[in-house]
């Protein structure tokens, strides 16, 4: 009360000081041992004073204070602001005038401890939150925040309706709200201020909640009357035997256990002529002969007795095991926990729609991955197992072009095609020496891509070391899109996925807009017809496999900018992609789309049921993929007809 | 009958007369039984070597007779190889234990020396309890037949899965391929109990045989290996020689006309890949005591895939073109990688093998897919086979 | 004579397309049948429904005296039923010998099991010598079949379903690609084959039909447009239509 007296006063004071009944420096020299020499216990009364006092100097003393530069004159004990070490210029802390140098010696130096700097400190909050420099206020705010405690609660609800700004001063009032809750002075304040905050989710509210619902386990003979109880346990059922003992044994309602190791220590500690109570020693290598020695023992009274099955369970049964709430008022804590439930429902639907985004975005990364993929084995037939390293290829690009441009937007730009370029190359490049030979023969494509990809791998590694390079993306990627505070993307996944969005909008323009694209789907419906009709096939299939290849390449300078670029960067995701394309469907574009959203959405949801354990989140992924294959052998938009049947 | 198939197939009488002289040739020349000549851990590498010309025969018949091209036989290699590891590591933990525990004052109860070897075997992974699939770790017969029964009905189980939905060609190739990697990611896991990305070690250490040397071991694992191979290939030549082997051929070459013959094919897919990855499961178990140790890394997709490798530069659909393959391609790898081979100047660079012996493979690879589809068994043709 | 199979309202799509269209034939035992028709009339796809091939949309396809119905059997337990099929193209095992395409042919139990334990016998070697004999291929019977010409493959394939013992044949187009010679004598193969039972040849040689001297069964956009003798359905108007007004479009 005392302090939002002084508040009302600070406020008025603000424009024009009143006409002051004493000084500065007598009010120190009433504390003056006080100031001297402070102590954390006794400071309290002087900086109240100081704050009483309604002097606007008290800032600047408090803040000279806080910093070691008060001293105090040994000729006539008078106090002052001084400066430089040696000698000290000494400034007098009313006037702020200059009033000469002395030596060293001469003056005596205040030192207030950590824990005296902080009251200081805290003192200087209410100051800070009404100074007229907005980054001070603001600063304020943030020490409440961190320390969040009942005496900054009234001087920043004094200076909420004075805030000139809106957003600190919205910051004030969630900030006051969250203080109200915890330290409120009636139960109706509190009760109102946490229905009031329920309406947020950040973490900073839910700690609070979490704060006003600390319990603390208890045990005892009956159950307090007059406690806030959170939870009575029923041992067995939500309490296990052997965790209710040990509350019992730790609040010293009951006897510790004899555990084997005790048991045997005691054993060991009894062995007299090769026996220990009555039992030899090479007897005691089972559970039943050690208690029966130690029984004995315990009987000549060397030991504490065993506590028995049926001691423990009559400890338990005569106790009451239970979780009492830190905060006394029944009231506060119902409201508390209707308010954590609704905020925890609501962080609930929040977190699916961040995994919703997640899946999203690992769903374009394995589209991208996959839909060259997809492309050459649905026009072709055939599995390119090097298309993997087309990635790595594509990511490297990104990389060498990186150490020519340093601008990284620039570079990402020329990257980009230059990826396209240089896979698209090595890709018809590997048609025309590998593949053209192998068509009909699929599985031995897939060995012979297979060489390949061993073959390019390893030339990575020779060029480029084992070492992951870096390929950075620019700032403007940097950051996150901030729903709220669970609800969040970073850009660079956006940005994957509108280049996912671009690409499938390019092939699709590409397949069924462009004289290419019909070239495409007559060869893959009908080689023969379509080479009747005067189209290559040879030229398609060469075409093909280079778009495959390219945009293999492209997807990897994307994967390239969020993920780290190795030479074996291609080997993590070429079976991601393999089960992207098969359980979509082959030679679909909106199958490998379909496939690239089941397998993400997948990943992520198995990840969010068993969120320690990635390993096991793919191998469950993979186990639901072989079943999948079991009801829709063709994937999910499976192609129809004879064309399909053969 | 015996005679009669042996007397069809005189390249498995060839075979088995080579195979014995090998394994003679290698006894005198060894540390243990004589000159000393091929040192104890090069007896070891070729124990090895044999076990993989094993799988890889195993391999030929699942691909290159019954084409399946199946990219999870490793896998199945591994389990038998973590099935027999588990009782060496168990049996010689437990040896270990008893004798560290004997020096006590009193003697240790069943549930401490338990304790203590699950202590022992699980601490890297922050667990010292005993999972439910060690349950026969103690039991060496049990564990032998695990290295049978759990691959086995892997392979069952899965084949089944996939054979009856009509699952062929390249489709069939990745799905095995992912289970492989649905394996070795569930082995890599902590939680597994099977030791995470530790694996299973000192499986060089046969309990009860500790007072024998390492040289001897390793001739007595050489002979198994030997045999192993010998009794797998005779059993492999009698099945793909009979109407059995006339059959999976014609599943081969067209699974459509064997089916209108009135074959149930994907029982005959079944029985391949089964019986198969249960001899893949044998070879492991035989190649992880001479390896010394198991890990997760072992069954990773790219082993089953340098098994088809194997067995396409030996050559397919002829069983000592997958022995050659294996022991041939295997041999020159560990020549390359383990600094065998001498670097070569260019002047401006130097070509050293460690680096670019897998770029040789891969290349080589190609070149024996593209112009020599019959592997290096296919020059047998030229030698023996004079056109008539 | 008693029905052997019995095909009666079926009718199959392919995204749209209609390729049999209410489908209603019979076959009887013994009996040799031609179907012909233009292209795309359904001739292949009837085969694939019988086999098991391909599911109809609808419609039964009953077997034998216990009208077994042959929707929901896997082409292997068709097979066993006793329906044998030659492809369109010669499909043999062309890297196994001709007697080795026979042996897998005979009737013989057909497990994995049987199989990897079967052991050569003198009745099998003899019922193998006299189905080559029947198809000429006495003198052929340790090559390989890979080295065989084109017709020659084609009476192989035969043979092989001439091994199956099967009760019902179905040939697409045994005909194609050979000499006057080679279909003399494919006709009389089948001719034979057609004394014990029922032999259905899907034919679009009208020369080779004509020959062959049986009952005919002109199929059009998925069903039946006419049944009888040739003379009697080359002067449907309906069919003459059909063929000659493909042939003049």
């Amino acid at each position: 009360m005392f302090r939002r007296l002084l508040l009302v006063c600070a406020l008025a004071l603000l424009p024009v000081g009143f006409a002051q009944a004493q000084t500065l420096q007598d009010l120190l020299q009433s504390h003056a041992d006080e100031v001297q020499k402070p102590g954390r216990r006794s400071v309290g009364v002087l900086i109240d004073d100081l704050v009483a006092s309604e002097l606007p100097q008290a800032v600047t003393f408090l803040e000279a204070w806080r910093d070691r530069e008060i001293v105090r004159r040994d000729a006539d004990g008078l106090f002052f602001r001084g400066q430089g070490k040696d000698p000290v210029a000494l400034i007098d802390l009313d006037t702020g005038e200059d009033v000469g140098s002395v030596g060293k010696s001469e003056v005596s130096q205040s030192r207030p401890n950590g824990g005296v700097r902080k009251l200081i400190g805290e003192a200087l909050v209410q100051f800070q939150l009404l100074d007229p420099d907005l980054t001070k206020r603001s600063e304020a705010v943030d020490a409440i925040a961190r320390s969040m405690d009942a005496s900054q609660l009234a001087p920043l609800q004094g200076s909420i309706d004075a805030e000139p700004d809106a957003a600190l001063k919205a910051r004030k009032e969630r900030l006051a709200g969250m203080l109200t809750a915890q330290f409120g002075a009636t139960t109706q304040d509190r009760v109102l201020a946490i229905e009031k905050i329920s309406t947020d989710l950040s973490v900073d509210v839910r700690a609070v909640l979490n704060r006003l619902l600390t319990t603390q386990s208890n045990v005892a003979a009956e159950l307090p009357a007059n406690a806030n109880i959170a939870k009575v346990f029923e041992v067995g059922a939500d309490l296990s035997a052997a965790d209710a003992y040990g509350q019992l044994v730790d609040a010293e309602l009951a006897p510790p256990l004899v555990g084997a190791d005790a048991i045997r220590e005691a054993l060991v500690a009894n062995i007299e002529d090769g026996a220990v109570g009555g039992v030899q020693v090479h007897a005691l290598n089972n559970d039943a002969a050690r208690a029966q020695a130690y029984a004995a023992l315990a009987g000549q009274g060397l030991v504490p007795p065993l506590v028995t099955q049926a001691d423990q369970q009559a400890s338990l049964a005569a106790h009451q095991f239970f979780e009492v709430y830190e905060e006394p008022d029944t009231a506060v804590t119902d409201a508390a926990l209707a308010a954590l439930e609704a905020i925890e429902t609501r962080v609930g639907v929040s977190q699916a729609v961040d995994l919703g985004l997640d899946a999203l975005s690992l769903a374009s990364i394995y589209f991208l991955a996959a839909i060259g993929l997809a492309i050459t084995f649905g026009v072709m037939g055939v599995i390119n197992m090097a298309h993997g390293e087309f990635i790595m290829m594509g990511a490297y690009t990104g990389y060498v072009v990186q150490l020519f441009v340093p601008d990284y937007t620039l570079s990402i730009l020329i990257a980009l095609p230059l990826a396209f370029a240089v896979t698209f190359g090595a890709g018809v490049t590997m048609e025309r020496l590998v593949i053209r030979h192998l068509y009909h023969r699929p599985l031995e494509t897939l060995l012979a891509t297979f060489g390949i990809s061993i073959a390019l791998q390893q030339l990575a590694k020779n060029i480029f070391g084992t070492q992951a390079r870096p390929l950075t993306s620019p700032a403007w990627l940097d950051g996150a899109l901030v729903f709220n505070d669970v609800i969040a993307i970073s850009y660079i996944r956006i940005a994957i996925f509108v280049m996912a969005l671009v690409f499938l909008g390019l092939i699709l323009f590409v397949l069924k807009r462009t004289r290419l694209g019909l070239e495409v789907r007559a060869v893959t419906q009908n080689p023969g017809m379509a080479a009747s009709m005067g189209i290559n096939p040879d030229r398609i299939n060469m075409l093909t496999f280079g778009l495959g290849s390219g945009i293999a390449g492209i997807a990897g300078v994307a994967i390239g900018l969020y993920a780290k670029v190795t030479s074996e960067m291609g080997a993590d995701y070429i079976v991601q992609s393999f089960m992207t394309v098969v359980v979509g469907g082959v030679g679909n574009v909106w199958g490998t789309l379909a496939g690239a959203g089941l397998i993400g959405g997948l990943q992520k949801g198995i990840e969010w049921l068993n969120p320690s354990n990635t390993l096991a989140a793919q191998t469950y992924m993979i186990l639901f993929i072989i079943l999948f294959i079991q009801f829709r052998p063709k994937g999910i938009v499976a192609l129809k007809g004879r064309a399909a049947a053969d | 009958m015996q005679r009669s198939f042996i007397a069809q197939n005189p390249s498995v009488l060839w075979f088995l007369l080579a195979l014995s002289l090998f394994t003679l040739g290698v006894t005198i020349l060894s540390e243990a039984f004589g000159s000393g000549l091929i040192s104890t851990s090069f007896v070891k590498t070729l124990g090895k070597t044999l076990c993989l010309c094993l799988i890889a025969v195993a391999m030929d018949v699942v691909w290159g007779y019954c084409g399946i091209l199946s990219l999870g036989h490793f896998a199945f290699f591994g389990l038998g190889g973590y099935a027999v590891g588990m009782w060496l590591m168990y049996a010689r933990t437990e040896a270990l234990i008893i004798e560290s525990l004997a020096s006590q004052p009193i003697p240790p109860t069943p549930q401490e020396i338990s304790d203590a070897i699950g202590n022992q075997i699980f601490g890297v992974v922050g667990s010292s309890e005993f999972p439910l699939i060690w349950a026969f770790a103690d039991s060496l017969f049990l564990q032998l037949l695990m290295v049978v029964l759990v691959p086995g009905l892997l392979a069952l189980v899965f084949g089944w899965l996939a054979f009856r939905s009509r699952v062929t060609g390249v489709y069939l190739s990745i799905l095995t391929q992912a289970m492989t990697l649905a394996l070795s990611l569930y082995l890599f896991q902590n939680d597994s109990g099977l030791r995470g990305n530790n694996g299973l070690s000192g499986l060089q250490n046969i309990p009860g045989f500790e007072q024998t040397g390492q040289a001897t071991l390793s001739i007595v694992f050489f002979w198994a290996s030997a045999f192993a191979l010998g009794v797998g290939y005779l059993f492999f030549a009698w099945v793909v020689s009979g109407k059995m082997g006339s059959v999976i051929k014609g599943i081969r070459d067209n699974e459509a006309r064997v089916r209108f013959l009135g074959y149930h094919v994907e029982s005959y897919k079944l029985f391949v890949f089964t019986i198969t990855a249960v001899v893949s499961a044998i070879a492991g178990a035989l190649y992880y005591p001479q390896a010394g140790i198991i890990n997760p890394g072992e069954i990773a997709p790219i082993a089953s895939i340098y098994l088809a490798v194997w067995v396409a530069i030996g050559g397919r659909g002829r069983l000592y073109g997958a022995v050659i393959g294996a022991a041939f391609v295997s041999l020159l790898s560990s020549w390359f990688t383990g600094g065998g081979a001498p670097d070569i100047p260019l002047g401006f660079y130097t070509i050293q093998w460690t680096d670019w012996w897998l770029v040789l493979l891969g290349l080589s690879f190609v070149a024996v897919t593209l112009f020599f589809p019959k592997g290096i068994g296919g020059l047998f043709d030229y030698v023996f086979r004079k056109p008539s | 004579m008693s029905t052997l199979l019995e095909v009666s309202g079926v009718s199959v799509t392919f995204d749209g397309f209609r390729a049999i269209n209410n489908l209603s034939v019979q076959f009887a035992e013994a009996e040799l049948r031609a179907i012909i028709g233009p292209n795309g009339a359904g001739k292949t796809t009837f085969m694939d429904i019988v086999t098991g091939k391909t599911k109809p949309d609808e419609g039964r396809v009953i077997w034998g005296e216990k009208n077994l119905s042959l929707l929901g059997m896997s082409e292997s337990e068709i097979a066993l039923q006793g329906i044998g099929r030659k492809f369109q193209k010669p499909t043999v095992f062309e890297d196994q010998t001709v007697r080795q395409n026979l042996a897998m042919a005979l009737k013989n139990p057909r497990s994995p099991l049987a199989v990897l334990l079967h052991k050569k016998t003198k009745s099998n070697a003899e019922r193998i010598e006299a189905i080559a004999e029947q198809i000429g291929l006495t003198d052929s019977l340790t090559r390989i079949a890979g080295e065989l010409s084109h017709g020659q493959k084609q009476w192989l394939e035969i043979g092989m379903l001439l091994a199956q013992d099967p009760r019902l044949l179905l040939v697409d187009e045994p005909a194609a690609g050979m000499t006057v010679e080679e279909r003399e004598k494919t006709t009389d193969i089948l001719r034979e084959a057609a004394k014990t039972r029922a032999v259905v040849v899907v034919e679009h040689d009208m020369e080779f039909v004509r020959r062959l001297d049986c009952k005919v069964t002109v199929l059009h956009e998925g069903s039946v447009l006419a049944e009888g003798s040739l003379e009697h359905v080359t002067s449907n108007q309906r069919v003459i239509d059909v063929y000659l007004g493909r042939s003049h479009a």
